[in-house]
């Protein structure tokens, strides 16, 4: 039961990007297309993942004094792989994400859990956490690129949505529409979990 | 101590009897000169695109209250100034529904989201402006000449931006003056613009500080980078949304500071920004942008012209 808790902590209650509004940085840069945002969240899940069971494993013999570079050496070592393997398998998504994969590594997410979770849990805890909090980085950058790819482009997964009438507006994939979705989107999942209290 | 009973309460002691909706009615009425220069010039297309403007920028308004569950203000007429001022931001061939998009933008976003009136941090018609403009635009530069034959033609800042060599003459300074030119709905008659703003400033709606400091910086920067050439510099001021800008947006009460001082530097800030991005700029028009800009910078502007309270000495002196 604690393991599901840990793994649903991460969807709704804290959800990092609409909760802990951590990770804006992908957020905002890489919603232009759902394929995108799923890409993103799948390669920053893998890496917490990895991250967050490595970690784990070593939170008893990390000197406290040095344990953010450590743990950064860990997170650069799963985006390194992540990298390599989204090279090889998915070269259109390499080249759409292209410097945000490397950048996985800062991701605020990955470090925070890192710091508050994995540093502390058991290492089963820390894997369903990773497993939670990617998937609710996943599915929140889905549903800002999902807005933002109909709106901006009038396409789905790049499936043309609507006829040639159809006019996109091209702020929403221009940084502006950006910053519009995320807040929107913040104030209707509060919104949302405010009605789910009561 | 025998007053004992009186109670001081704060100020304000002294209230005037101005209301907001007397405020804005007064706006609206200044701004009907330009909507029949408009009307005029462009057809009955700019009323149409005026009312469209209007109807969705009020209804957007009670929507927004209804659900953000405060009182229904739209009895003050401020979404009716906001709706106007959006349809006089556009090109009268734009479409309808392009107009009612910017309205509900001005309204939800710019102005509801951020608390309502007086707590917006920028002007709601130039956000939608903007919003167009980064959106649509093609359709938000589909300029046309005066008259019932709709040619279509680039207004004379643009003319002035790719130099005269793409085929298309400058205007005459009066065509200029009365409006008879390819622009916005609103922008093209500085005269109609000029004849409103007099009766804001005899309403005592406006001051003359920001206007004339906006249209003299640009006047001034115009006269510099344009070579020291007095026609430039006149073309600089009649052209574009600067009365437009100058009058009715960069006076707007809760986006402009409060301090006379304040209101100088904005009005300078605008004017040097706006010549930036006419001379310098990708875009051939900066008045909305640069309006927008100084609208950020309101508070930090209000911060430091605070006015000193009597008997105060200068700190670090």
């Amino acid at each position: 039961m604690n393991l599901w808790k840990d793994f649903s902590n991460g969807l709704l209650k804290e959800n990092p990007t609409f909760r802990l509004v951590l990770g804006t940085c992908p957020t905002l840069a890489i919603t232009t297309a759902v394929f995108n945002g799923i890409g993103m969240g799948i390669a920053a899940t893998a890496v917490l993942v990895g991250s967050n069971l490595i970690i784990s494993l070593i939170k008893k013999v990390v000197p406290n004094e040095v344990r953010i570079p450590i743990y950064v050496i860990v997170i650069a070592t799963f985006t390194t792989i992540v990298q390599m393997v989204i090279k090889a398998y998915s070269p259109a998504l390499d080249k759409s994400l292209g410097l945000y994969i490397p950048l996985i590594v800062v991701n605020c997410i990955i470090i925070a859990r890192a710091e508050a979770f994995a540093a502390k849990n058991p290492v089963i805890n820390s894997i369903m956490d990773g497993l939670g909090m990617g998937l609710g980085f996943t599915v929140a950058i889905t549903i800002i690129s999902a807005v933002r790819e109909v709106l901006g482009a009038g396409t789905f997964f790049g499936m043309q949505l609507f006829g040639a009438n159809f006019e996109p507006a091209l702020i929403m994939i221009l940084p502006p529409g950006g910053f519009l979705v995320f807040g929107l989107s913040i104030a209707a999942f509060n919104k949302i979990m405010s009605l789910r209290k009561v | 101590m025998e007053n004992s009973r009186f109670l001081v309460s704060s100020s304000p002691h002294i209230r005037s009897g101005e209301t907001t909706q007397r405020i804005m009615l007064d706006v609206i009425i200044a701004l009907m000169p330009a909507l029949f220069a408009g009307a005029f010039y462009f057809g009955f297309r700019a009323l149409t695109l005026t009312a469209t403007a209007v109807v969705f920028a009020v209804v957007t308004e009670v929507v927004m209250q209804k659900i953000l569950k405060k009182p229904v203000t739209v009895s003050d007429l401020s979404a009716v100034v906001t709706g106007i001022l959006i349809a006089f931001n556009v090109p009268v061939t734009l479409p309808l529904w392009l107009v009612a998009i910017g309205s509900i933008f001005a309204i939800a976003i710019a102005k509801q989201c951020f608390g309502g009136l007086g707590f917006n941090f920028i002007n709601p018609a130039l956000a939608a402006r903007a919003m167009l403009l980064a959106s649509w635009p093609v359709r938000m530069t589909g300029w046309v000449k005066p008259g019932a034959d709709a040619v279509s033609t680039a207004t004379p800042l643009g003319i002035l931006n790719v130099g005269e060599a793409a085929g298309q003459a400058l205007p005459g300074l009066w065509d200029m003056f009365i409006g008879n030119i390819g622009g916005c709905i609103g922008e093209t008659s500085a005269l109609a613009l000029l004849i409103g703003g007099a009766y804001l400033l005899y309403r005592k709606v406006i001051n003359l500080r920001t206007p004339v400091s906006y249209i003299a910086t640009v006047a001034v920067l115009a006269f510099f980078f344009g070579g020291f050439d007095s026609t430039v510099m006149v073309y600089h001021i009649l052209a574009g949304g600067l009365f437009l800008g100058a009058i009715f947006m960069a006076t707007d009460y809760s986006t402009s500071p409060m301090t006379p001082k304040g209101q100088i530097i904005f009005g300078i800030g605008c004017g040097f920004l706006t010549s930036v991005i006419r001379f310098y700029g990708g875009y051939p028009e900066g008045v909305s942008y640069s309006i927008l800009i100084m609208n950020v910078a309101t508070p930090l502007i209000d911060k430091y012209t605070m006015p000193r309270k009597f008997g105060e000495v200068k700190k670090n002196a």
